[in-house]
């Protein structure tokens, strides 16, 4: 028995619709450190116009936002508030990592810059550039689009173990580098 | 400008044989670390110089003729005269220690700070000597020559957050 649909009425699965709604409205949190901020802001700005993607929403409250921009180098000082952030961030949520000081630590290879920051959380996207021009960056947002909406909602990482959403729950501090006084040692 | 004769003379009075030098216009002088606080409490107090422009250190581990490993370096200014000069005070590997100029210049606060952060010098008497850049958990001294440039692995030592994990 074949149905008669009218023309303007499209059939698709839940699931898709569901990732065809998220992957359009991202809510972009800017961890901007360093010169690839300015890019990202001219990203989000009138001419290279994010909102043609549905990603112009930039929040500064972690817990407004799903897409994590990590736009510059990232010191150690600085780490364990990008962790902190990340998870105060609310599921699902994704993370781009802007520009070769994110992604690598890039020419500041000393003592304190994290030497990319997927070494300490999970990134989806990597844009290289040094910085990245903002069609860079929005080629990266479109390709996290096409992964949103590969990934679908029904493997969503947002219905995952209890066991997980009680980490989140127990956020505490995260411990750097344990013991050593620092006056004690200064001969060292 | 330079320092005035007078200024020299004032300085020769306290340290015998001071060791002075002259470059593009810039008067230098080499202090030891023990008159190094009546130093500069007499170049503030009589010779009018209100304003400590920077303290900072050198390391001369492996340097040819070094006299010591820390070189100390305080450029010190009048601010009416515009008259400056350069003190440099030697500090050893073993005894890292200088009296504080905090008491005479409220500004030394974080400049002391900064040198031992990066450098591990002590100053005596300063009011908060703590790390001012660096995590307060950094165990070393990073612009000690004898320090590599990419670290002991304090870059690395933090908890990995995984995508399971949230």
């Amino acid at each position: 028995m074949a149905i008669e649909l009218p023309e303007n009425v499209v059939v698709s699965k839940l699931d898709e619709l569901a990732s065809w709604c998220r992957k359009n409205s991202l809510w972009p949190m800017p961890f901007a450190t360093a010169c690839c901020g300015i890019e990202l802001m001219a990203t989000g700005a009138s001419r290279h116009d994010l909102a043609r993607f549905g990603a112009e929403v930039f929040r500064f409250s972690p817990r407004q936002c799903d897409l994590m921009i990590v736009a510059g180098r990232v010191v150690m000082k600085m780490l364990p508030v990008l962790q902190r952030i990340w998870q105060q961030m609310l599921e699902p949520k994704w993370c781009i990592s802007m520009g070769a000081c994110a992604s690598t630590g890039g020419v500041f290879d000393t003592y304190c810059v994290v030497q990319g920051i997927d070494r300490f959380i999970p990134v989806d996207m990597y844009v290289p550039g040094c910085p990245p021009r903002p069609e860079q960056l929005i080629q990266a947002i479109i390709d996290l689009q096409d992964k949103i909406q590969r990934e679908g909602t029904i493997t969503g990482r947002e219905f995952g173990l209890a066991a997980r959403q009680q980490t989140k729950r127990a956020l505490v501090e995260l411990p750097i580098i344990s013991g050593a006084p620092v006056l004690s040692s200064i001969t060292r | 400008m330079p320092a005035t004769n007078e200024t020299l003379t004032a300085l020769e009075a306290v340290l015998q044989g001071l060791e002075t030098s002259e470059f593009r216009g810039d008067t230098r002088a080499t202090v030891p670390r023990e008159s190094l606080a009546e130093v500069l409490r007499l170049l503030r107090d009589r010779r009018g110089f209100d304003l400590l422009v920077d303290v900072t250190c050198v390391d001369y581990l492996n340097y040819r003729d070094a006299r010591d490993r820390f070189g100390l370096v305080y450029l010190l200014a009048n601010t009416t005269t515009n008259e400056r000069i350069t003190l440099r005070v030697y500090v050893g590997e073993s005894d890292p220690t200088i009296p504080s100029a905090v008491p005479l210049w409220e500004g030394a606060n974080w400049l002391e700070r900064e040198v031992y952060d990066m450098f591990g010098i002590v100053f005596e008497g300063h009011p908060d000597l703590r790390r001012i850049l660096l995590p307060d958990e950094f165990t070393a001294f990073p612009l000690r020559k004898d320090y590599p440039l990419q670290g002991r692995g304090e870059r690395h030592n933090f908890p990995v957050l995984r995508r399971e994990e949230g």
